[in-house]
């Protein structure tokens, strides 16, 4: 293979600009950490909401969160980003319209954070659900029995046992938030992989670019995931809910 | 003395009845289609009128007309009519990592020549030039850069129009709010819905957009010219055999007017799939390289002051 390597590709200033190629990484890197963050918060609590009132004795609740939920898992995740940022705001009254489209701050970064936490939140919803209705019905009726309303009895007795049956697909679910973040490149958010087609095309040098990009978007995961075991362990309660190790 | 002569002869015969002894003399990308017998063109799927798909999905366009010749001169000079020609679609991502590695041999889209990509590939001598200027709706009285001054400005990304306007000199004082399409038509949409009050990008690229778009008289092209880019089909770098024979068939292209007669009919003329006509006429710049044919890298066309 005919490749000119450059390994201080990095460190090499852009052409008419006094920032390295390493310093637009390093800003993406910033706003896929913010993205993603961002969305998992929103997502988490819609999630649990959404998935515990998938599970309530209302039925026409339960079904209008099932619809919620299907709404947001049935859709790819890019043409969501799409319909956030192209087809919503052509709905808006004609003033607000123009504001959203023109003036309104970091719409970009906003609309993927609403985008990317709604559809993770349909699927933590279905985490939490199954959660859930995995827990024996007896403890349900026991809570119940304890004087416990319906509320009490799910946030003392189902929803901690719930919490601590789903955390390791938990874990997986906030590692694909940093991971699906990607996407919003599409609406022109300055995330990493925006970036790094960026410099790609600036540099020429695209194994040395999309190698680091793995590396970060890596570490990014690996360091969730080495969290989220810490808090596994930190919660785990012995003889609680399935034999600890 | 005379059998050396005689043998000479006899080797001359025999090379000229089974041509296989002169792939001896050849190297790099000849070598390599004469000893597998395929030749594979990169091709692009929507950069009109250069290189793109028609309506049976069959590569078309200026620079396909161009490299058909490339690939005749290569099955004249291999003596290889039944040479097999392969079709590789490519994109501004993949194109030069294709090339570089021997999946691509010649690519015939719409790259554009600077010294970041010659440290990577070579090009043939320069077949067509693109001004990078911007797209504005004719509503909105915008006609020069310094009018953009904290007004929403669009571009795609993976492109470098945005660094262009930086460092132009009117645009050194500007705050650009520069927003991002993930392709040429995505960032069209941003100036269509008004997301975006001009688009930066090639001018070339600009025309066909507008003309394809839903109503081509709301639109026009205006602006200083913040770049000029030389834009020429792309051969493996360090194969001065394929890309000798590249700028030759070219260059005789260029001598004959049939460049100009090509030129004409993908940039003057109704073209497929639509039968829109480009209307862009050639630039003074592109008549000077017919005139004097060069390979010299975007870089030599925009000297900074």
């Amino acid at each position: 293979m005919n490749y000119h390597w450059n390994w201080g590709i990095y460190l090499e200033q852009i052409k008419g600009g006094e920032e390295t190629y390493l310093s637009w990484l390093i800003t993406g890197l910033g706003w896929t950490v913010s993205v993603s963050l961002c969305s998992w918060i929103i997502a988490l609590l819609l999630g649990f909401l959404i998935g515990t009132l998938r599970t309530a004795p209302t039925r026409w609740v339960a079904r209008l969160c099932t619809a919620y939920v299907e709404l947001f898992r049935n859709i790819p995740l890019l043409v969501q980003m799409f319909l956030w940022f192209f087809v919503v705001p052509e709905f808006l009254p004609r003033g607000l319209s123009m504001w959203v489209k023109q003036d309104m701050p970091a719409k970009e970064f906003f609309t993927a954070t609403v985008c990317l936490g709604l559809f993770t939140s349909a699927r933590i919803a279905e985490q939490v659900r199954a959660g859930i209705q995995s827990l024996p019905g007896g403890q349900r009726h026991a809570g119940l029995a304890m004087g416990f309303t319906l509320p009490q009895t799910y946030r003392y007795v189902l929803l901690p046992m719930a919490f601590r049956i789903i955390l390791p697909p938990l874990t997986s679910e906030f590692m694909n938030v940093f991971k699906n973040s990607s996407v919003a490149f599409a609406i022109g958010v300055l995330e990493l992989t925006f970036q790094a087609r960026q410099m790609q095309e600036d540099s020429e040098q695209g194994i040395e670019t999309y190698l680091a990009v793995t590396l970060l978007y890596f570490i990014c995961a690996y360091i969730t995931h080495r969290g989220m075991t810490w808090i596994e362990k930190r919660m785990r309660v012995p003889g609680y809910i399935a034999a600890a190790k | 003395m005379k059998s050396f002569y005689r043998l000479l002869l006899s080797l001359l015969a025999v090379s000229l009845v089974a041509n296989t002894v002169f792939a001896e003399d050849l190297t790099g990308t000849l070598k390599k289609v004469k000893e597998t017998g395929t030749l594979t063109m990169g091709i692009r799927e929507s950069s009109y009128p250069l290189s793109y798909l028609d309506d049976k999905q069959q590569p078309i366009g200026y620079h396909i007309d161009v490299c058909n010749k490339i690939v005749a001169a290569v099955k004249d000079q291999l003596k290889m009519p039944g040479l097999k020609i392969q079709q590789q679609p490519v994109t501004s991502q993949n194109r030069i990592p294709l090339v570089s590695n021997g999946t691509v041999d010649l690519e015939c889209g719409s790259t554009t020549n600077n010294e970041a990509r010659q440290k990577q590939v070579s090009f043939a001598v320069t077949t067509f030039v693109t001004n990078v200027r911007m797209a504005v709706k004719k509503a909105s009285g915008i006609t020069s850069l310094d009018q953009l001054n904290g007004k929403p400005v669009a571009t795609t990304s993976g492109t470098t129009s945005v660094q262009l306007m930086r460092s132009h000199e009117k645009g050194k004082h500007i705050n650009f709010k520069e927003v991002y399409g993930k392709d040429h038509a995505d960032a069209f949409l941003l100036l269509e819905t008004d997301r975006a009050v001009a688009f930066v990008m090639d001018d070339n690229l600009l025309a066909g957009l507008i003309a394809t778009s839903k109503k081509p008289s709301d639109y026009a092209l205006v602006g200083e010219v913040l770049n000029v880019e030389p834009i020429a089909v792309m051969v493996r770098k360090d194969d001065a055999q394929f890309k000798k024979l590249a700028d030759d068939t070219i260059k005789g292209m260029m001598k004959s007017g049939e460049l100009n007669r090509l030129y004409a009919k993908w940039f003057m003329s109704p073209i497929p799939p639509k039968n829109v006509n480009m209307n862009f006429p050639m630039s003074e710049k592109l008549k000077d390289l017919i005139k004097n044919p060069s390979d010299a890298p975007a870089e030599a066309y925009n000297q900074k002051k």
